[in-house]
């Protein structure tokens, strides 16, 4: 067990826990952070996306070793008052089913839009490839990246 | 309009504190929004008007939703055939999760796509009655009669002197005086909720990371526990030596668990009843934990994909089966000479894999048990829970969380039930948690099926006779009287059950989700070799069906079957082909809905991507639009991404696949670009819509991967034929 100071949506938290102990985990487990999501646990369904200095990293397999002075935003952070434009724009579209994947979709969605403001379809369904919805909600997602590079 | 009987006589009146009503409130948008109305201050009293609504002395409504959520969106959807009825604003209504109470409840269910079509009664009731009982009190207020009253949003006017009352200032006598014997219900024309599409009632809290699901449900001074099993089916535990284990940093015990049953429940379906639980205070302490536990297994037999797809083709090729309906005599017409076409079409096993693995919260103490988590069978786990614990089952409390998907793994509350024996012996509330591998590899799968179709084809090409013979391990996934049944002369179904120790259950729309895509890609083959049109070829099966029907006990409406398919046919325009789009067209009727689909597949290098998917579906009457395409259009790509890609082999009763990198489920890129649904206009009763978009796109698409390739796909999974 070991001291790990990290910051996490713009606040710093001081953990004792095994050194590589997933962020997921530090974040469910220790902060009872709860919106990050575990699926898999080996970075491939994408349920645990968060940000740090604001590219999409998969928690369940990056270490608290690891995170140093990064800055971690979980889907939390991601907004104030709920109202990033991914977000409103998955209001719009209604895009959840039973929405359990739909936060890593969300972090990952604005990662993208953070890098490329204006992606095509195509790209759009490329950079969200990495990210299971096993209720199938992948063309509402699709329709709802779009519609928030539009009201950036 | 139309006069049912109440059912509703129970009523209690009840009193919530001004405090316990605000903790309801956070994250709701009325709060937030302008204040001028009287509904908009703080409720101080709530007022239980019956089992499912509760109203505020200010006017706020909070509707109970019945049934648990799994992603089919009921807790929308019922709640607002419940407003629908009540007639009011749907922005002052809050909707919360029941708790199981079958005293005011029955069939809190998620199974089957059959919530709202059970539902719709007593929710209507439930509503109507309501409204009822709050037009009583503002007559007899104003000393008039109901005739002269209306309603609107939650506020009731006197047509003469244009005086208004509000729900909030009726519902303490309202909720006092007796429930009417008879209660008018609306007739369709006049819905204004129903059939407008409301978004997700927790649609917000969903997109903000509110802690909704199961696995987020905590409490304080629980323990982390997880489970290990056996690695093969047909192993059982030996022994364990957990001395490693039990030495690690934030491990608490490591013993055994067992749910072994004297007799069978089908809702504890499980392989594995003896179980390791690993302790601990954090997940990942008894994640490690659990890698230095050592056990020893026993074995019995071990089963191989290899012998199961030996057993099902001696069932289907040498043995007899169950014949489950005969009509005429089909082999009369072979001896007759008839063109013979004979196909046969596989599934292997499949797993559920819902995003959330399985997991559940318990707090057992001599005196109750509290069981909270991810259920789509709560009754059955408190049944269960209450003859393992020896508490009787009103000490059995359990509370259904918001479920991260289910696709009917959920039904089988193992789980619940483990967490519930692991808490008993810890004597503390533990967090019972799957790893993703657990859930994998102690699945209820799929079973695994095969069929064989024999067409006959007369001289003038028409389809003369069918025989359809069906095996599955385990479970025949035959329905032998639905389509084609009733539309031939000469039909034999027949079927065959094989045994396995591997546990399995019911996927999305059980036996449908195989039989549908083989018999649709079967007709489309036979239409082929008659040189007719599929949906021509399809329409005029309907047509012998709707005039002259063969056999009594046909399990469909023809009418209202065709009725799907003719709507796909105009709006994809079927009869207008476009150069270098390849169709394919399938029809389908499973939980008493109808569904036809016609998938669109274009060629981008050499490799087959589906452009789009049109989708006809009669449920009757839609509750929620908005809702209502989302499942059919999940359903669609659930169907595509199970025919194309998933399998869940055995070696020596190993499961071979065991988190995503292995087992591929549909990712963005392969999903349709588009998909457009419609639903046939209706005054009848909602039906089923969870399930039964999933089944018939399989035949669709395996139709159009043949137009596109010009090669047939019998066996699934498609995908690595390509």
């Amino acid at each position: 067990m070991s001291l790990f100071t990290i910051s996490v949506n713009n606040e710093k938290y001081q953990v004792d826990v095994d050194a590589d102990t997933p962020v997921l985990w530090v974040l469910r487990d220790h902060l009872k952070l709860l919106g990050t999501k575990y699926g898999c646990g080996i970075a491939q369904c994408g349920a645990c996306t968060i940000h740090a200095d604001g590219n999409a990293i998969r928690s369940c397999s990056f270490p608290i070793s690891s995170v140093g002075e990064m800055k971690l935003t979980t889907i939390e952070g991601l907004s104030e008052a709920g109202d990033h434009p991914v977000q409103k724009a998955w209001i719009k579209f209604d895009v959840s089913q039973c929405g359990y994947c739909q936060a890593g979709q969300i972090m990952n969605a604005a990662a993208l839009l953070q890098r490329n403001p204006s992606p095509s379809e195509r790209e759009i369904s490329q950079a969200m490839n990495g990210n299971i919805c096993r209720c199938g909600t992948y063309t509402r997602i699709n329709k709802a990246v779009m519609e928030a590079s539009k009201t950036l | 309009m139309t006069i049912v009987k109440t059912a509703i006589n129970r009523r209690s009146f009840l009193k919530v504190s001004a405090a316990g009503g605000t903790g309801l409130l956070i994250g709701f948008n009325w709060l937030a929004s302008c204040s001028t109305k009287p509904q908009q201050s703080i409720p101080k009293e709530w007022f239980d008007i019956n089992a499912y609504i509760k109203i505020a002395d200010n006017g706020l409504v909070t509707i109970y939703s019945p049934n648990p959520e799994i992603g089919q969106n009921v807790k929308t959807a019922m709640p607002l055939i419940i407003a629908e009825e009540l007639d009011v604003d749907w922005t002052n209504v809050m909707v919360e999760q029941a708790d199981l109470n079958t005293v005011k409840y029955s069939r809190q269910l998620a199974g089957g796509s059959q919530s709202i079509r059970h539902g719709w009664p007593s929710l209507r009731r439930a509503g109507a009655t309501a409204r009822r009982l709050l037009l009583e009190v503002a007559a007899k207020r104003w000393q008039t009669d109901i005739n002269q009253l209306s309603v609107s949003n939650g506020v009731i006017k006197h047509s003469e002197t244009g005086k208004e009352l509000h729900y909030g200032e009726l519902v303490v006598e309202a909720a006092a005086i007796p429930v009417p014997e008879d209660v008018e219900l609306k007739s369709p024309e006049k819905f204004e909720l129903i059939g407008k599409g409301i978004k997700n009632v927790d649609g917000q809290k969903i997109v903000t990371g509110n802690p909704l699901f199961g696995l987020d449900y905590n409490e304080e001074g629980q323990v982390i526990a997880m489970i290990i099993h056996p690695p093969s089916f047909g192993m059982t535990l030996k022994s364990f030596d957990a001395s490693e284990a039990e030495k690690l940093p934030g491990i608490h015990k490591v013993f055994t668990i067992d749910t072994s049953l004297e007799e069978s429940d089908w809702s504890a379906t499980n392989a594995f009843n003896k179980l390791i639980a690993v302790t601990g205070s954090s997940t990942w302490q008894v994640m490690k934990a659990k890698k230095a536990v050592i056990a020893e297994w026993e074995s019995t037999e071990l089963e191989n994909d290899q012998d199961h797809q030996q057993l099902l083709l001696e069932a289907i090729e040498k043995k007899e089966g169950h014949v489950q309906r005969q009509d005429g005599n089909p082999e009369d017409i072979i001896k007759r000479g008839d063109r013979v076409i004979e196909r046969t079409y596989t599934a292997p096993f499949i797993a559920h894999n819902p995003m959330e693995p399985m997991n559940f919260f318990a707090n057992v103490t001599t005196e109750k048990a509290d069981l909270i988590g991810p259920i789509q069978t709560p009754e059955n786990l408190r049944k269960l829970a209450s003859r393992f614990l020896n508490l009787p089952e009103e000490k059995v409390n359990v509370q259904m969380t918001r479920m991260g998907g289910g696709f009917g793994r959920r039904l089988y509350g193992h789980f619940g039930l483990e967490a519930a024996l692991i808490s008993q012996q810890l004597q503390a509330p533990v967090k019972l948690i799957y790893s993703r591998e657990d859930d994998m590899t102690q699945g209820t799968y799929r079973p695994a099926y095969r069929v064989k179709y024999t067409a006959t084809l007369d001289q003038d090409n028409n389809l003369s006779s069918l025989q359809c013979k069906a095996a599955g391990i385990p479970g025949s996934p035959l329905f032998a009287n639905r389509f084609p049944a009733g539309t031939i002369d000469h039909y034999k179904a027949e079927s065959l059950n094989l045994g396995t120790n591997i546990s399995t259950g019911a996927w999305r729309a059980p036996r449908s989700n195989f039989m549908a895509g083989a018999e649709q890609s079967f007709l489309d083959e036979v239409a082929e070799l008659a040189g007719k049109d599929p949906i021509d070829f399809r329409l005029n099966l309907f047509d012998r069906a709707i005039n002259n029907p063969v056999g009594e006990r046909n399990d469909y409406d023809p009418e209202r079957y065709a009725g799907v398919i003719k709507l796909v046919r105009e709006k994809s325009n079927w009869d207008t082909p476009i150069d270098g789009v390849y169709r394919g067209a399938s029809a389908y009727y499973c939980h008493n809905s109808y569904v036809a689909q016609v998938v669109d597949l274009v060629m981008e290098n050499d490799k087959p991507v589906i452009q789009k998917v049109w989708c006809a579906v009669d449920c009757g009457i839609v509750i929620n639009n908005e809702g209502a395409v989302n499942q059919v259009e999940g359903a669609i790509i659930d169907g595509i991404g199970h025919a194309m890609y998933a399998q869940m082999n055995f070696d020596n009763g190993a499961p071979q696949q065991n988190n995503f990198h292995q087992y591929r489920l549909i990712r963005n890129m392969e999903a349709p670009r588009e998909i457009e649904v419609f639903f046939v206009e209706s005054e009848i009763d909602p039906t089923g819509l969870g399930e039964p978009g999933l089944p018939p796109i399989i035949g669709a698409l395996a139709s159009a991967l043949y137009k596109a390739t010009g090669q047939r796909f019998y066996d699934q999974p498609f995908g690595p034929k390509i």
